[in-house]
Order: structure tokens, then sequence, then C-alpha cells
């Protein structure tokens, strides 16, 4: 894909015709969810909230990668970086997250050596210039990150380097969104789904979850008419009273997804239960490394187990990701809980719901 | 750390030896105040900004001022990496202060230049960087009248920090402010945002991009006296560094408790400069600016301006981007491509460090 075929999509009149199209067509009141943080903040961006009929309402999901990580497993990202010799390198993202005591900004200004990189490899970099040191990449996120950082196990394994260490964090989609919906008092009418998990899973990889719930699924990109056109798919699905699973964003989404990506994941990781915030432990939902990568794995090396942390007493972060509550519901939102002073993590992260509607939040009608 | 007891300054008195510099790297000794020090404001400083004042090497500058109004500003200068494409630190040090005091509707008239080195640095690197001082005061039309060396043990200070301090006139009729924008004035902003804050992104170890940008690094003092020329009574005139166009027009909202709207559609954004935010996941609007402007202008003259604006190289892609309205005082509202509208708020934290 080109930056050019993105043309159409980012094209203000194709947007006005599919507004339109949505406004004659949406006459129930229905509640979807974008999953995935990219699309949040897209969609705050472009205004397209405040286009919507009133019969629309948009809800965050679980899908921004820092927000959805357990405070147990932030505690023990921050515990390694406290280990001797260790270099902590990770995304950006993750430095004002919050844990129970610190955070990473905080550690690096009480002296750790923690590195902001944009991929994994150059963590891989950092261990081959660093051989005295040990590198710790935390491994968050979900099907989009986790080929590169297992193609980051396979390269530290090639190049023989014995200091480059992966704590894996990582969770997986499809799994989580089973469980929303079985979780109590979720009332989820269709969902966006993800376009970037989706390029590397697949639209089949919904299969199973569109089969058992019979709810209406459209994939989409992330310009303001990819997001329009799986609104206008998910209305005309639900005013007809026909489920479906759409593809939205055929143009990188194959129905197989990436298999390449896909194999180097299995290679490196495994599936096991894995604790999400807000969601609790969901069956299957997690990546762990496996047995035979056991030397690049910081849980095994360092002998870390995540401990059990109640989140931040008042935060709404879990009520939040499920859609049960809009950030201004949060009674720490905007009041004890900012961008520069966060208390959970949705206000930290750029894809975050909080920092969305705290960045964007919508102007008066 | 060597501290000199007296302030070490370029006009540091008795003659030093002659012939050129020995060591190829800073040496503490450089800013000891003694032989070593002369000898680097005599040989490498003093020849670069040419000028009297300078020269006379007493304890300040003694300048002559007219009557009326000086505006004073002085600005610290820590970019990372100090060679980026477009610019350097000196020269990036010299046009930062040369803006701000354009900002306030002044002709600029003299700066300070203080130097932090930190031991080690190349003397190669100085020289590079004092020559794109020399040249960026001359072509602003200002000279560097006193200044500063220091030297700092290795790991003190990352290779090199400059303050800049400088004074301007400002003419009889001119009154900027961030506090007088008015409900119907017309905003522009003098070209393409993000450039310089993008490019220096680009050259951070480890970012391997290859694309065609460059710092926009230029001093604007020619460019508002053309719009002053043509418009003697703008509001506001303000240089969106730090922060970007967003954060610099919340400021505005905020000190004139007006209301301010724009319009996406209208913001000039070269497409590599979009493509590379979108891939990086940054928003233009709070990206780093080191040549660009913002006015606030009666509506009347809005197009004599721009066009003021356009003739000139550094305002050729001004366009204006919105307008002080009479609803929501104090916030700043766009309106986005697809008519949605939604809040820009002040940036939270630093979206990226030591671009400055």
């Amino acid at each position: 894909m080109t930056i050019e075929d993105r043309a159409p999509f980012k094209d203000p009149a194709i947007a006005k015709q599919l507004i339109a199209k949505i406004r004659d067509a949406s006459l129930k009141p229905v509640r979807l969810m974008e999953v995935c943080g990219t699309h949040t903040v897209s969609i705050f961006r472009s205004g397209i909230r405040s286009l919507l009929p009133e019969t629309i309402s948009l809800l965050s999901g679980p899908g921004c990668p820092v927000c959805v990580t357990d405070q147990g497993e932030i505690d023990a990202f921050i515990r390694l970086s406290r280990e001797e010799k260790v270099i902590t390198a990770t995304f950006g993202d993750l430095l004002r997250v919050p844990g129970s005591g610190s955070t990473l900004l905080k550690e690096r200004a009480a002296g750790r050596d923690i590195r902001a990189v944009y991929s994994p490899m150059d963590a891989v970099a950092i261990a081959r210039e660093n051989p005295k040191r040990k590198i710790v990449f935390p491994g968050i996120g979900f099907e989009t990150t986790a080929p590169a950082i297992a193609a980051a196990i396979l390269t530290a394994r090639s190049l023989d380097l014995k200091n480059f260490f992966v704590f894996s964090a990582h969770k997986t989609v499809p799994r989580a969104l089973a469980a929303l919906l079985e979780t109590e008092a979720v009332e989820i009418d269709g969902f966006i789904l993800p376009g970037h998990v989706s390029v590397i899973i697949g639209s089949e990889a919904y299969r199973p979850l569109f089969e058992r719930h019979r709810i209406p699924c459209a994939i989409a990109g992330f310009e303001p008419a990819d997001i329009l056109l799986a609104v206008w798919m998910l209305i005309s699905a639900i005013e007809k009273g026909e489920p479906l699973l759409e593809n939205g964003y055929g143009r990188a989404v194959a129905p197989g997804g990436n298999q390449k990506a896909i194999a180097v994941m299995e290679q490196v990781f495994a599936a096991d239960d894995a604790r999400w915030r807000g969601l609790g432990t969901i069956p299957g939902s997690g990546l762990v490394i496996r047995e035979e990568f056991a030397d690049f794995d910081a849980a095994v090396h360092f002998g870390i187990e995540i401990s059990d942390v109640p989140p931040p007493r008042g935060c709404a972060c879990g009520q939040i990701l499920t859609g049960k509550m809009i950030p201004p519901q949060c009674p720490l939102y905007d009041k004890v809980c900012t961008p520069l002073e966060p208390v959970g993590p949705c206000m930290v992260s750029s894809e975050g719901t909080c920092a969305a509607y705290h960045k964007f939040h919508s102007p008066p009608s | 750390m060597a501290k000199p007891k007296s302030p070490q300054t370029f006009s540091s008195g008795s003659s030093g030896s002659s012939g050129t510099s020995a060591s190829e790297t800073i040496l503490l000794d450089h800013g000891s105040g003694g032989k070593l020090s002369h000898q680097l404001v005599k040989e490498m400083l003093i020849p670069a900004f040419d000028n009297p004042t300078l020269s006379a090497l007493d304890d300040g500058a003694m300048l002559a001022v007219e009557k009326g109004r000086i505006a004073f500003s002085t600005d610290t200068f820590v970019v990372d990496p100090i060679f980026f494409p477009g610019g350097d630190i000196g020269e990036l040090a010299v046009n930062g202060t040369v803006n701000d005091l354009a900002m306030c509707g002044a002709i600029p008239l003299a700066l300070s230049a203080g130097l932090i080195l930190e031991e080690g640095f190349p003397m190669d690197h100085l020289r590079r960087i004092i020559k794109s001082m020399a040249a960026a005061a001359e072509k602003a039309g200002v000279k560097i009248v006193t200044g500063d060396t220091k030297v700092v043990p290795r790991g003190a200070a990352d290779k090199i920090f400059i303050n800049t301090s400088g004074i301007g006139r400002i003419p009889d009729g001119v009154d900027v402010s961030s506090t007088r924008a008015q409900i119907g004035d017309k905003i522009i902003l003098s070209g393409t945002m993000a450039d310089h804050g993008v490019t220096i992104l680009t050259q951070r170890e480890g970012m391997a991009f290859d694309a065609p940008l460059q710092s926009d690094t230029a001093a604007l003092n020619g460019l508002v006296l053309k719009m002053l020329s043509v418009c003697p009574d703008l509001h506001v005139l303000r240089d969106p560094t730090r922060g970007g166009v967003g954060t610099t027009l919340n400021e505005i909202a905020s000190a004139s408790g007006k209301g301010i709207r724009i319009y996406e559609a209208h913001l000039p954004v070269k497409p590599a400069v979009a493509g590379l935010c979108d891939l990086l996941g940054f928003d233009p609007l709070y990206v780093a600016n080191e040549g660009k402007l913002l006015a606030f202008v009666p509506p009347e003259y809005a197009e004599p301006v721009l066009s003021a604006m356009r003739a000139d190289p550094f305002g050729k892609d001004g366009a204006i981007i919105g307008e002080v309205v009479d609803d929501h005082p104090g916030r700043v509202f766009m309106e986005t491509p697809i008519g949605g509208a939604r809040i820009v708020d002040m940036l939270a934290g630093e979206q990226l460090p030591r671009i400055c």
C-alpha cells in the first residue's frame, strides 16, 4: 500500500456522502465499540462524533496496548529496570504509565538506564553495542507488535546474543472481544474492528467470535472515510437485522492475514492465559515465550513473577475499557487524573480513551 | 568544576598570544580566563562577530538608544543534534532571539551570546557554529556585541549549549501583544508547519528516514517589517516554536480571553512532513517551527498583509488559517475537513525533547 492509495479515504467529499447515508439509515439507538485506540484518536481528530446522528453512540474498547496492561505487569517492568546492569529499551508510550509506586520516567530520573525506542530491533542493536549490559524489552501490545518482537528474538538468537531479554505481556484481540461480550452489564451492538491487528491476523480470525455471538463486525482503516464506511456497514446490518462480518479495510486486510508474520509469532510465542486491566484473566488471550526461547525470556532470567496488584483507588479504567463508562463519568477524570499527573493508563497513552477525551473533548453544541 | 573567579567574557582584557590555536578540541583551560580563553576570544569570536562594540573588549556593551520602547528577550539552545539539515545550533540561537524580538514588533539592535562548551568538544565544530552565528547575524542585520564562554568537564554538558539575549527598538505606533487579539481578527500563518521538529526527529540516533526535509530556521524580522509597513496595527505576532501552532494559539486565546476558530483544510503542511507525522503518531499542530509566525490582523488588512508576506521568501506559503470569534472564550476550535469540529488543546508534556 502506498500513501496515494489512501487518498480517496482522506477525501472530505466521500466522507460527507457517507455521513449523509448513515444519517438516513440510522433509526434505532445503537452502541458501537471501536476496539482500537488508533481509531479512537482518529474519530476524535476528524470530528466524526460531532457529525453522527444522536442514535449512534461510539464506545472506546480495550484496544490501547498500554491501557490493558495489568498493574502487576507495569510493576514488573519497573522492578526489571532496577536490576543490576539492566538497560530497559521500551516503546515511549510506556514511560509515563504509573505502576503502584513509580513510573519508568521516574526511574530514569532516579538514574536507571531507560531508553525509548521505536522498534524492538533498536533494542537488539543496543544489546549488540553493550555486551556487558542486559537489555530488557517490555513486550506489550497485540498481534500488531508481537511479530516484530518475535522477529527481534529470532535475530538475537541468530546473532548469538546472550544479553537480550523480552518480558512478554502480549495480548490477542479476538478472544478478548468474546470475553467482553460475556461480561456482565456490557452492552455492545457492533464492533468496529481494528485495522492493524487485522492486517496480521486476517478477517477470518474473527469468524469464531462472529459465529458464536452473531454480532455485526466491520474491520476499518484509519482515515475518516474508512471509519465512516465501517459505521455505515454496521448500521445497515443492524437496521436490516442481518448480522455480518465485513472487511471495510480490504486494501490492507486479507482473509488469512499476513501468513509470514503469523508464522514468526507462532514460532516464538505460545497462547496462554493473560491478565487484562479491567477484564481480569482471559483464558488463551496472551502470548508467552516458548521454552525453546527461554534464554530470551526476562521472566525466566530474572525470576520475575507478576503479583496481584489492585488498580489505583477510584480509577475507572476498567469500566472505561469495557464501555461501561465514558471518561467524564470517572470520579477522578480531570480532577486528580490529568495527562500530566495520570492515575490510570487510559490517561497516559496517546491512544488512551481518557487522554483522547481530554485532548479533544467534544465541543459544546 | 572549573569556576573562573570573574566572569570570563569575550571582553577579557589583555592581549593573548598570536598564532592559531594549538588544540583541536576544547580544553577546560579554554574557560579558565587565562591564555587559552583569550586566544579563543581573540582568534575565533571577535573576528567572526567583527564589530567595534565587541572589539572594545569592555566588560559590557555600551549602546546608544533612541527614545521610545525597547524589547528585551532571551533564549537558550540545547538542540540535539547540533548540526541538522537546514541549519545548526548557532544559526538557531541567533534566529531564535531575533524572532522573539521581531514578535514584539521590534527592530533587533544587538545580541549577546553565551556559550557553554563541553570539554573535548571539537574545535572545528565550534568554528563552524561561530561562523554560522556570524552569518545568521549578518543576514538578520543585527550585531553580536557581548558574550561569554564557559567550559565544563566532560559529561557536565552535552557538546555545546548557547544562550542568546537581545534588545530591539519598537517603532512608535506599534503595539503587538497576545492580549490584543480582537473578535473578527484574521489569523495568518506564514508558511508550512512542523518542518523543524520533524527534521530534528529524523536526524536522531536510530531514525533512518530518507526524506527531503530541512529545518525552517530563519530570521523573520525582515518579514515583520514588510507586514508592519502595510499594517502598523498588527494585533498579535507570535512564533510557534516549541509546542507548535496548537499550543501558541492556546496561549493567545488564554491571554486575550477570546475564542479562536481555525480550519484544518487551510493549514499548510508539506506532504513529506504530514506523511512522517502520520507514521510516527505526531500531530503537526504540536510540532516545533523555527522560521514561522502567526499574525492576528484586523480583517480589512488580512489580504494586503498576506500579499506583502507572500512577496517575502519566508512568507511565500502564508495562509489565512482562521479567525477570532465571539464564542467559547479562551479556547481554540478546529473545523475538520469533513466538517466536524474539535477542540485544539495545549500540548501536555513534551512531544519531543531538545528540539531547540
